[in-house]
């Protein structure tokens, strides 16, 4: 008697363990199969106008067969690295501010702050970006206001969450040691901080930008509302644009046939920038754990 | 220059940099919500909307909802089954390192990747057309590394003796994963959820495509229907009604407001329970 109600908990055990085992290979097929359902819906297409006129083409025009991203692929580039030139050093120092600076109270009322960033929705940054951002641009360069450095902009601050939040776990996890030592040696706190503690967390700095890279590169719909998504080439920061994203988002709801998958083509260019930042971060990864 | 007044500028910069990200914050948020508070009213939230741009939001809510539900439903119980999985069972080596390089990557694809898959498999393959059930498939996937993640940080945190004394009284590893780590782990779980549902409700680009953009009542999660993101982001492209946009922009910002004051809630409570 007891031998079988032994022998049924170890078959519900066993059961329940595949069970497991098999909810955390879906994240596994979920993300083989977006990779490849997205490069078979668009390679082939890709492959069909020719890789060197689809990202080197400098005119995107559906309606005469035109299939070029090199415009987007350089509005794509130029905004996030501006977003990354503006955002990691407001981030690094406020990660720094609250590692190390801050007293108690105000850490207690930034870091809060800090996440709440994090929280609102990207549409949100875009509205505010459309209202506020723009107006001011456009007073300043009589421009129009919505321009890659409108972009720019509301996406320096929208990386600013995940700089701040790894810059500041990383700082956190250099041993005391290392700051001790070189106050003892004479340094200054803030000369600690800058020559021992930030070299000693660079990997995880390192991290932090790589993930804001990420963020920067998908954004879409902050974007779209910001950067008044032309087609042509921009010669300037104060000139519109368009991201990859962009280009996606707001042409796939009536485009058809060729257009299409030409659609699902730039979402193939960019998951391959996506997926080069993504084993980057293993690296990174791999190398803070080694140490 | 001196060292301390080199010192003393750089610890200025800092404060500066700091200061920066809050008045960001308290702008934004100040800047929508003033503007917007004088439109907003209860019967906005619970009126029909009107495609010229006038009555209330009451279709936007309700997609809003089922959308949460709906995806919370089919990544809950996954995610916490993976944690399980990730923390209870697995050893270390080549499966575990897949699965953790595969939700990473899944939580760095840009949400408007989702969009287009939603798009491809759930809405086309699948079948399941333009519908709130293919944008809760589709979010279900962005929201489940949030949900692993969280999840076997809070497994993580209950205490080896809860249960060796479990075993020890001779429960079964399942039954002691049931009865006592999952519901020690619970606060956890429910954050895990709530930073979800705060994606979800923020979420434009990987739902507009699988969900479409109809502004009508949803009858069910088979309907098209619009979020309260995505309308904003029609009404801000359009820019017909700045009044109504202010006013969808406010309810957006006071529900992640209270969504992240009730995460601070239950995670105070899990500092206290948890020692």
């Amino acid at each position: 008697m007891r031998d079988r109600h032994m022998e049924k908990g170890r078959i519900t055990g066993i059961i329940f363990e595949n069970i497991f085992r098999l909810s955390s290979i879906l994240a596994i097929i979920a993300l083989l199969m977006i990779l490849g359902y997205i490069i078979y819906a668009g390679a082939p297409a890709m492959i069909d106008v020719g890789i060197r006129e689809f990202l080197g083409g400098m005119e995107w025009r559906p309606t005469r067969d035109l299939y070029g991203i090199f415009p987007m692929l350089v509005g794509s580039t130029v905004v996030t690295a501006g977003a990354i030139i503006i955002g990691v050093p407001i981030g690094i120092l406020t990660a720094v501010f609250l590692a190390e600076v801050a007293p108690e109270w105000l850490a207690k009322i930034v870091r809060p702050a800090v996440e709440l960033l994090a929280g609102i929705p990207s549409v949100i940054y875009g509205f505010f970006g459309l209202l506020v951002i723009v107006p001011i641009i456009h007073s300043a360069f009589g421009n129009g206001g919505d321009s890659l450095l409108a972009a720019i902009i509301i996406l320096s601050v929208m990386i600013l969450p995940t700089i701040v939040t790894i810059t500041e776990t990383s700082i956190r996890a250099v041993p005391r040691s290392y700051k001790e030592g070189a106050l003892a040696l004479g340094a200054s706190h803030i000369q600690a901080i800058f020559q021992v503690i930030i070299p000693a967390a660079r990997s995880g700095i390192l991290s932090g930008i790589v993930l804001g890279i990420g963020r920067a590169i998908g954004e879409t719909m902050a974007v779209i509302l910001v950067m008044g998504n032309s087609i042509k080439m921009p010669s300037s920061l104060l000139d519109r644009g368009r991201t990859m994203t962009a280009n996606i988002a707001l042409e796939m709801s009536y485009a058809a046939g060729q257009h299409q998958q030409m659609l699902f083509a730039t979402g193939v260019i960019l998951l391959i920038f996506i997926m080069i930042l993504n084993f980057i971060l293993l690296k990174l990864t791999r190398e803070r754990q080694a140490k | 220059m001196s060292r301390h007044t080199k010192d003393s500028i750089l610890k200025g910069v800092i404060y500066l940099c700091a200061f920066l990200c809050v008045a960001v914050l308290f702008w934004l948020i100040g800047y929508v919500v003033i503007s917007g508070l004088p439109h907003l009213s209860f019967d906005f939230l619970i009126k029909d909307y009107h495609p010229d741009n006038t009555g209330g939001i009451f279709p936007m809510v309700v997609t809003t909802l089922y959308l949460i539900g709906t995806s919370l439903l089919i990544a809950t119980p996954l995610g916490i089954c993976s944690a399980i999985y990730l923390t209870e069972y697995a050893k270390q080596g080549r499966l575990v390192s897949i699965i953790r390089f595969a939700t990473e990557s899944l939580s760095g694809i840009p949400s408007i990747i989702y969009g287009l898959f939603g798009m491809l498999f759930f809405v086309t393959t699948l079948k399941m057309g333009f519908s709130i059930m293919a944008g809760a498939a589709t979010v279900s996937i962005m929201i489940l590394p949030t949900i692993i993640r969280t999840t076997e940080e809070a497994i993580k945190a209950v205490p080896v003796g809860y249960r060796e004394g479990s075993l020890a009284l001779g429960a079964t590893k399942l039954r002691t994963l049931v009865r006592v780590v999952i519901p020690s782990a619970l606060p956890g779980i429910v954050t895990a959820v709530l930073l979800s549902v705060g994606r979800v409700i923020g979420e434009t680009a990987a739902i507009y495509l699988p969900v479409g953009t109809h502004y009508k009542l949803p009858t069910s999660v088979m309907s098209s229907g619009r979020t309260l993101s995505v309308h904003l982001y029609i009404l801000a492209k359009e820019g017909i009604s700045f009044e109504m946009a202010f006013a969808t922009g406010t309810v957006l910002i006071l529900t992640i407001l209270v969504i992240n004051f009730l995460t601070r809630l239950v995670e105070k409570k899990l500092s206290v329970g948890g020692r």
